[in-house]
């Protein structure tokens, strides 16, 4: 019984947290990586970006004017939440990262450390 | 679908097969064909003086963004320009699942509607049209004399 019950709990608490996953574009260049996210309806003070040792979480709340006493008749997007986490690789700056939210679209840019960036390497012939 | 044409992201792929699932199972489509999984995402909501009808379309110019009203049908278009570089020596695409190119999406609406009481305003990548219900469709009490 109690197993059971258990079970609900985390099951709500799952509902709770259910997301939706943005779709994004990651592109990388030999200075760092740009990240693109779409998130509509996201104003920019429900967005929280947060990097935690090597893993990068965006996360944002709906927010969506809705007259009173209104009743949904058709649904495509059914959760109020977005969430994407992402590892990033150790040659990359994560103190550095700049964002900018606009019309629904977040622009991440994560350059890579001084150290990381690109050098040729000489051959030497032997 | 969300412009997966190149797939590298698991969850991503799951979460398309789910909405495809969803899709299949849905048994009276529209006669407009899928509409979900297209661009923009549509929710739509009514309350006995307007519907309300929200399109998730992040990144546009509201300035280009057609919103048509014709015999009950509302449409709304646009195009959505890609942000990506070409690839070249020096730039890699890793994940390209983001939208792009010109969408158009179409709906019913109920008989009601008021084809002059349209407003439509966007607001954090949120299309938001309201259209008003005729007056003469509102709720009445009638008196019984």
């Amino acid at each position: 019984m109690s197993e059971a019950g258990n079970v609900t709990k985390q099951v709500d608490a799952a509902r709770e947290q259910a997301a939706m996953m943005p779709p994004v574009d990651v592109v990388e260049d030999p200075t760092g990586i740009t990240l693109f996210a779409d998130l509509p309806g996201v104003p920019k003070d429900k967005l929280d970006l947060h990097v935690e040792g090597d893993s990068l979480t965006i996360e944002g709340e709906v927010s969506v004017d809705m007259p009173e006493g209104m009743e949904a008749s058709y649904v495509e997007v059914s959760l109020p939440r977005y969430r994407r986490v992402f590892t990033l690789s150790k040659e990359l700056d994560p103190s550095k990262v700049t964002a900018e939210l606009a019309q629904g679209v977040l622009k991440l840019r994560i350059p890579k450390a001084a150290h990381a960036q690109p050098r040729r390497i000489e051959i030497r012939a032997g | 679908m969300f412009g997966s044409l190149f797939p590298r992201d698991v969850l991503a792929e799951l979460d398309r097969l789910q909405r495809e699932v969803q899709t299949a199972f849905d048994l009276s489509p529209s006669i407009r064909g899928l509409g979900r999984g297209g661009f923009p995402a549509l929710n739509v909501g009514s309350t006995p003086q307007s519907i309300e009808v929200y399109g998730f379309a992040p990144g546009l110019d509201p300035a280009t963004l057609e919103v048509n009203l014709d015999k009950g049908v509302l449409s709304i278009a646009g195009e959505r320009k890609p942000e990506l570089p070409r690839p070249d020596a020096k730039t890699a695409i890793h994940i390209n699942e983001r939208f792009s190119g010109r969408f158009r999406r179409v709906i019913t609406l109920p008989d009601d509607a008021d084809p002059d009481g349209v407003s439509a305003q966007y607001r954090d990548g949120l299309i938001h049209i309201r259209v008003k219900r005729r007056q003469e469709a509102q709720p009445r009490r009638i008196n019984i004399q």
